[in-house]
């Protein structure tokens, strides 16, 4: 067993689990933060997206031991405005990937306002990208969701960055 | 009315959106236990040997429970149609009370442990050995073993109007085709999870189900207690799409863990273990043949299927209901095939039957316009028929053409050149397709209660589902118009067997099904309130007949005379006034059923009822590797009143994004040589993702079907119909390529 620290949605955690414990298990199962989700436990879908200092990244493929004296925000801890707008432009409908959606989300916008191209960029060296429906498609794709509200979710990324 | 038809939103958007929603796997339980599930890996055969004595001495292993040790349970009842109930049964395997295997993942032990990765690392140790039995696994080489379906009280497998093989042969013009789609899975994205524990002789389930009563009967059979023993409670359901409709060996599993450990028990199947112990949609084989005259009219429509079920079970696919429906052919064939495989237990899936069946038809339909060089749309309004093709019913109401009409227009459909292969942007082909969408309407009996409280605020208890349609939003919605109260005062109370049986969230039937039992509910309040105001001394209301009185502002009142509600139960002295629909007792419940029931049969035989619409799509097809992307959609539907403008539209929205899944990307791949399914993953088994999916444009026309409740038909399924046939037929248009096989991946265009 290890015993880590975790600064999780603001207020330190203390952690005793295996270093195979997942970031999402340790989440969800140990500090009973269940608004993260599980779909894959593969890293195929995205439900599990938490933010890493900021950074987005898919907890079920990440140890709790490797984020031990790191910062997270889950769902739990998120205030952002699109959380609004998914619900003003239905960007849902079962709720089970929505929590990643908007983790993964606000994460995004962090990496766009820093530059970071993707793969439907034109130009690479621009710092200037403009954050069009298909940028914003692009970047979201590792985030599924099954009842198909692709097009809520988009529009209420557009209105978050109006 | 005030709320029906207005964009509302979703009531529970907040606790989606913050994290607050707890789906099955999440409630927390003191000393709670996890499972987790060994599968079998043979398609057909007998355990000859497990070894679990190393899983067993794993440091916090509870129990492994095999066909060994497993206590008894009682088998799963046979189907039978006159109780829904034993339909739940998703397979006729008694798990781990049997030595004998019956598909490739069949569960055959299952795993205990103090924590989860316990639990699994456990389930790798166990060592099995097998006997194997010849198996049939292959569908495409089962095709000649296919036998013809038999038809249910819900649901026809053949149908004949004249002789239309001799038309066929006698037609001036015939297309006779055959298609083939392939298996595909649900992959809601929370997987199939349990949350079960023993209090006594009573068992308390957290499940994400489509039919909780369903759940609740099935188990109360399986370990022989009496219904009211059991408990299922599913608030939240993370997608469904039918794969929960009924009850699978998970979480018959997760009951039994719970009972010989004593414990709370959580099971999270595996991604995997979805594909290996939830069934998919079946593959078929179709054929479609029109025979028609040159001016396009047609004398004969054939349309047989080969779909294929588990020798433990299966649902029979609808897959030939559309060419029931959809042309008026002077002579029509409609014939559905099955064939036992030695499979898992397929399932519904959206639009069981009509999703695939649409597109052989529609495809072929497509063809059938080119090739005589008239219009597609042009060619259906030829075949449009006054009532229904097959036997002459009325419909009850049914404005497909125009929805055609309306599409074409916005589509911009007329200005396109028909000839295939002639719009092209730099690699990209450019081609357009279209396509009727067609799903029957249903509705079933549905039991709950509304209590009108002396604060003003109505609680409805209804044991309905919510899986992502707004259920609970759309009842509130009706609700507050029916009593003429603001919707924030209206709360509805579903997903648990401790509230009134409702009904099942499937076959785009519940909302229907529904409102039909609240409207009544509602009308026996308002009776009940108003006979209670009539007869209360000093109330303003004294006196007055009930023609005299409207209902508005959440209260009673002729013209400034009248009061609130809330009043009228204070000046009463009642703290609450209820009315109930079928609820009231079981005689009651059972009358309701069988009022409702026949109702909904007389109405069969009466009038054919159904959603419909026309699907319009754009596709680029790169004229170097074949891969073809959607760039812009149109579906225009006539789905009866539309009780949600939002939610309505992101259902139907939804429904064409797992069409293009359909069309273009979704395969369950089985290996012929032992029945396992190869790409069990979410890496490997590929739904649409944002990048896939363009503005997807909805439009409905909102005109109420005369013969359903509040004029409201099912809109769960119908957005799924069509969609594949569409993206073919502009394929072809891109290509000049016909694909008759889905998915339409890119080797088959190269």
């Amino acid at each position: 067993m290890a015993d880590i620290r975790m600064r999780v949605n603001g207020s330190i955690e203390k952690l005793d689990v295996e270093p195979r414990v997942s970031l999402l298990d340790a989440l969800r199962e140990h500090l009973g933060l269940t608004g993260t989700k599980k779909g894959c436990d593969q890293g195929a879908c995205g439900a599990c997206t938490v933010l890493a200092d900021g950074e987005r990244i898919v907890s079920c493929l990440a140890l709790a031991v490797q984020y031990a004296d790191r910062d997270i925000t889950t769902i739990e801890g998120v205030t952002s405005p699109l959380q609004r707008s998914f619900v003003r432009h239905d960007g849902f409908q079962c709720g089970y990937c929505t929590s990643g959606q908007i983790c993964s989300a606000v994460g995004m916008l962090t990496e766009h306002a820093a530059g970071a191209p993707s793969a439907v960029t034109g130009d690479l060296a621009t710092m200037e990208i403009e954050l069009t429906a298909e940028e914003i498609r692009e970047r979201m794709s590792g985030n599924l969701c099954r009842c198909g509200a692709y097009n809520g979710i988009v529009a209420a990324i557009e209105e978050g960055i109006r | 009315m005030r709320y029906v038809g207005q964009p509302i939103d979703r009531l529970d958007g907040v606790a989606k959106t913050t994290g607050a929603a707890r789906f099955s796997a999440e409630y927390p339980y003191p000393n709670l236990a996890y499972a987790a599930l060994v599968h079998a890996t043979i398609a057909r055969g007998r355990i000859t040997r497990i070894d679990t004595g190393t899983a067993r001495k794993t440091p916090g292993v509870l129990a492994v429970i095999t066909h060994g040790n497993a206590p008894e349970m009682k088998p799963a009842p046979k189907p039978n149609q006159f109780d829904m109930s034993t339909l739940a049964a998703a397979t006729s395997v008694n798990y781990l009370n049997t030595d004998e295997v019956y598909w490739n993942g069949q569960p055959v032990a299952v795993v205990v442990a103090e924590t989860l990765d316990v639990a699994r690392e456990a389930a790798y140790l166990i060592e099995v050995e097998y006997a194997e039995y010849p198996a049939a696994v292959d569908f495409a080489a089962e095709e000649g073993n296919a036998r013809p379906q038999k038809s249910t009280m819900l649901s026809e497998a053949d149908g004949r109007k004249g002789d239309a093989e001799a038309a066929l042969a006698d037609a001036p013009f015939a297309l006779d085709l055959r298609y083939t789609t392939a298996q595909v899975n649900h992959n809601a994205i929370e997987p199939h999870s349990t949350t079960a524990y023993w209090d006594g002789d009573h068992l308390i389930l957290h499940e994400g189900s489509q039919n909780v009563a369903w759940v609740r009967d099935h188990l109360a059979i399986r370990f022989d207690l009496p219904k009211q023993n059991v408990r299922v409670i599913s608030p939240f359901v993370g997608g469904a799409f039918g794969g929960k409709s009924f009850v699978w060996p998970g979480t018959v599993l997760t009951a039994l863990a719970a009972k010989v450990t004593g414990r709370p028990v959580r099971m999270m199947l595996t991604r995997e273990g979805v594909f290996r112990t939830v069934g998919g949609r079946t593959p078929s084989i179709q054929r479609v043949a029109i025979g028609a005259q040159l001016d396009g009219s047609m004398t004969a429509l054939i349309h047989t299927s080969v779909c294929q079920v588990g020798r433990t079970g299966g649902w029979s696919e609808q897959v030939t209901s559309v060419s029931r429906h959809l042309y008026d052919a002077a002579n029509i064939q409609v014939q559905q095939n099955l064939v036992g495989m030695d499979l898992l237990a397929n399932t519904i899936m959206r639009a069981p039957g009509e999703s695939i069946g649409s597109f052989a038809l529609e495809a072929t339909v497509d063809e059938l316009a080119y090739e005589l060089g008239l219009d597609p749309i042009e060619l259906r309004a030829r075949n449009e028929p006054a009532r229904n093709p097959l036997d002459g019913k009325a419909f009850s109401h049914r404005l497909l053409m125009e929805c055609f009409e309306e599409g074409a227009k916005e589509f911009g459909w007329a200005g396109r050149p028909q000839e295939p292969g002639s719009m092209r942007d730099g690699r990209w082909l450019i081609g357009m397709g279209v396509a009727a969408a067609y799903h029957p309407a249903w509705r079933f009996p549905a039991n709950l209660t509304v209590r009108l409280s002396d604060d003003g605020t109505v609680l409805i208890r209804c044991g309905l589902h919510e899986m992502g349609m707004g259920s609970a939003t759309a009842v509130s919605q009706i609700a507050a118009d029916a009593l003429c109260v603001p919707m924030a005062a209206v709360t509805v109370a579903y997903g648990d067997t401790a509230l009134p049986d409702t009904t099942t969230a499937g076959a785009s039937s519940q909302t229907a099904s529904v409102t039909a039992s609240l409207l009544a509910a509602c009308a026996k309040l308002d009776r009940a309130v108003f006979t209670l105001a009539r007869k209360t001394p000093g109330s303003p209301l004294r006196g007055l007949r009930r023609a005299d009185v409207t209902a508005r502002d959440g209260g009673l009142y002729n013209g400034s005379r009248g009061e609130s509600y809330h009043d009228i139960l204070r000046r009463a002295g009642r703290a609450s006034v209820e009315a109930r629909v079928g609820a009231d007792t079981r005689l009651g419940e059972i009358a309701d059923q069988v009022r409702s029931m026949s109702k909904f049969l007389l109405d069969r035989r009466r009038w054919v009822k159904a959603a419909c619409g026309a699907q319009f799509c754009e596709v680029l097809v790169d004229s170097d590797t074949g891969e073809t992307r959607i760039s812009r959609w149109l579906g225009v539907f006539d789905v009866g009143r539309v009780v949600n403008a939002k939610t309505a539209a992101s259902q139907l929205r939804g429904g064409i994004v797992m069409g293009i899944g359909l069309a273009l990307t979704e395969e369950t791949l089985v290996d012929p040589r032992n029945g396992r399914i190869v790409n069990a993953s979410l890496s490997e088994y590929h739904v649409p993702v944002h990048a896939d999916i363009p503005v997807i444009d909805v439009r409905y026309l909102d005109d109420p079907d005369p013969t359903m409740p509040l004029g409201v038909v099912g809109i769960g399924e119908v957005g799924v119909t069509g969609v594949a046939g569409a993206v073919a037929n502009a394929v072809f248009h891109a290509t000049g390529k016909r694909i008759r096989d889905l998915p339409i991946t890119l080797d088959k265009l190269l």
